[in-house]
């Protein structure tokens, strides 16, 4: 018993010992929930090319990163789904507003699960038939904004609000579609590409404010100059080509 | 701002459904666990006690997985009933019922075992029958122990946000408890309304704890 104990205890040092501060390099970037997929690829591109640096991706609906970041989370890089959150982000004094850019361009679309009936148009939502509509939080999430504001423009967000199923992000639109829980859902054209053999994309909603994505080092950055060399990454060459086969159009 | 209120009451509600169901459930399997000697029961007490382990995410991947539309029940239950549980408040029930359960399944199970058969034994010889004997000797001796892990179970089922907000979603006015309207406040930055929420939370378990001290009877009664 004794020595199960002592066993047990070194075991617990051991997986204590695992929980160290990040490396000194280290690079914590928050980007929107949209980005997952094409931005991991990126990072690898940028390890590769700077000796030494490691990207550590904190994923989420630009709304929540914003929040973490106001409350004074590390984070060195932020990349928004939208201006409007990013403009909080300046306004609150949060990034280096010099090195500020916008590098991608996404568009807005109706997504059904794959197979499922296909409304002819937007308006067709308020048929009996679609009971569920999945959409981001406006309050947090920019595919949200996007939506509400598409909607609102067409007179449909009054009458298909007691249908709207509020999703934490992009991605979780795009889950509760892919698993049937809801009728339809609105996510960007990016996010539908990753998962066409579940989701039919129905149509592309026109919008008013195009879909745009800007990047900025954070001010409190501990690592300014690799914050600057990774937003200058992201525009270059070869992130864009990246971004591109992604499905994201340029700013 | 009296939108804060209906949060509330619909977390008062699953919590108070959830304790209902558990109290019913908890003292079903808890009394026959205690009193069945089979093989198997100890596998058995683990798979149900598995709640209070596993994170509440896993239990929620868990049960968008069995309950949700293209998952074996909910399948089943859409085809022959039209009902959906995901992103309803009866999703949000099952899920707070779930993860509270063992609370009140662990200490019914012991508070069975710790009843003197001796007593039990002379009701029957006075003639009692079972359920009697169940009722008027059993019950009221295992009360104190069943009682104090309801009472956990409602607080956790308060709580609860991982599970829920997998299967409930946050629908305002739906499905949108008490934590799920804290944590979206949160993450919309209205600090306000997150004042505003966790004070009730507060008040709330204050409250909740007090009585709990009122109801439970003094220790030297019991």
């Amino acid at each position: 018993m004794r020595r199960l104990s002592a066993r047990l205890f070194a075991s617990l040092l051991f997986v204590l010992a695992g929980i160290a501060p990040a490396h000194a390099e280290d690079l914590i970037v928050s980007a929107a929930a949209s980005l997952t997929d094409a931005f991991k690829e990126i990072a690898t591109g940028f390890e590769a090319a700077h000796a030494g640096a490691k990207i550590q991706f904190n994923f989420a609906a630009s709304g929540t990163l914003l929040q973490q970041i106001a409350k004074g989370a590390p984070v060195d890089v932020f990349a928004s789904a939208d201006l409007a959150t990013m403009d909080r982000a300046q306004s609150q004094g949060l990034i280096v507003v010099a090195e500020r850019r916008n590098f991608a361009a996404n568009t807005l679309v109706l997504i059904v699960p794959k197979g499922s009936a296909r409304p002819a148009a937007i308006g067709d939502l308020a048929q009996p038939a679609y009971k569920r509509v999945a959409v981001g939080n406006p309050a947090s999430v920019p595919v949200g904004r996007y939506t509400q504001a598409a909607l609102t423009k067409a007179g449909l967000w009054g009458p298909l609000e007691p249908k709207l199923i509020n999703a934490q992000s992009v991605r979780q639109v795009l889950d509760y579609v892919a698993r049937s829980e809801v009728e339809a859902g609105f996510v960007y054209s990016t996010d539908a590409a990753i998962m066409k053999d579940k989701v039919d994309v129905v149509l592309t909603v026109p919008l008013e404010e195009p879909v745009t994505y800007p990047i900025a080092p954070i001010a409190a950055s501990t690592h300014s100059a690799m914050a600057k060399a990774f937003v200058d990454w992201v525009s270059g060459a070869q992130a864009q080509a990246v971004l591109a086969r992604y499905g994201f159009s340029k700013p | 701002m009296e939108h804060a209120w209906i949060p509330l009451s619909l977390s008062l509600k699953v919590a108070g459904w959830a304790t209902l169901l558990d109290l019913l459930l908890g003292i079903a399997i808890g009394f026959a666990l205690a009193r069945l000697k089979f093989p198997g029961r100890d596998l058995i007490d683990a798979m149900l006690t598995l709640p209070m382990v596993m994170p509440p995410t896993v239990l929620g991947y868990y049960l968008l997985v069995l309950i949700g539309r293209k998952g074996p029940i909910g399948a089943w239950l859409y085809e022959h009933f039209g009902i959906q549980l995901i992103f309803t408040l009866t999703g949000a029930i099952i899920a707070a019922t779930i993860v509270a359960f063992p609370l009140v399944f662990k200490s019914a199970r012991t508070a069975f075992e710790s009843v003197d058969p001796q007593l039990e034994k002379a009701a029957r010889v006075l003639g009692s029958s079972e359920l009697a004997v169940f009722f008027r000797v059993t019950l009221p001796l295992a009360w104190r122990g069943i009682l104090a892990g309801v009472l956990l179970a409602f607080a956790r089922a308060l709580g609860e946000f991982g599970a829920t907000l997998m299967v409930a979603g946050s629908i305002p006015g739906r499905t949108q408890t008490l934590s799920i309207a804290v944590y979206e406040a949160v993450q919309a930055g209205q600090d306000d309304t997150a004042n505003l929420l966790v004070i009730i939370v507060s008040i709330t378990c204050v409250v909740v704890l007090v009585t709990v001290g009122r109801l439970s009877p003094p220790r030297t009664a019991g």
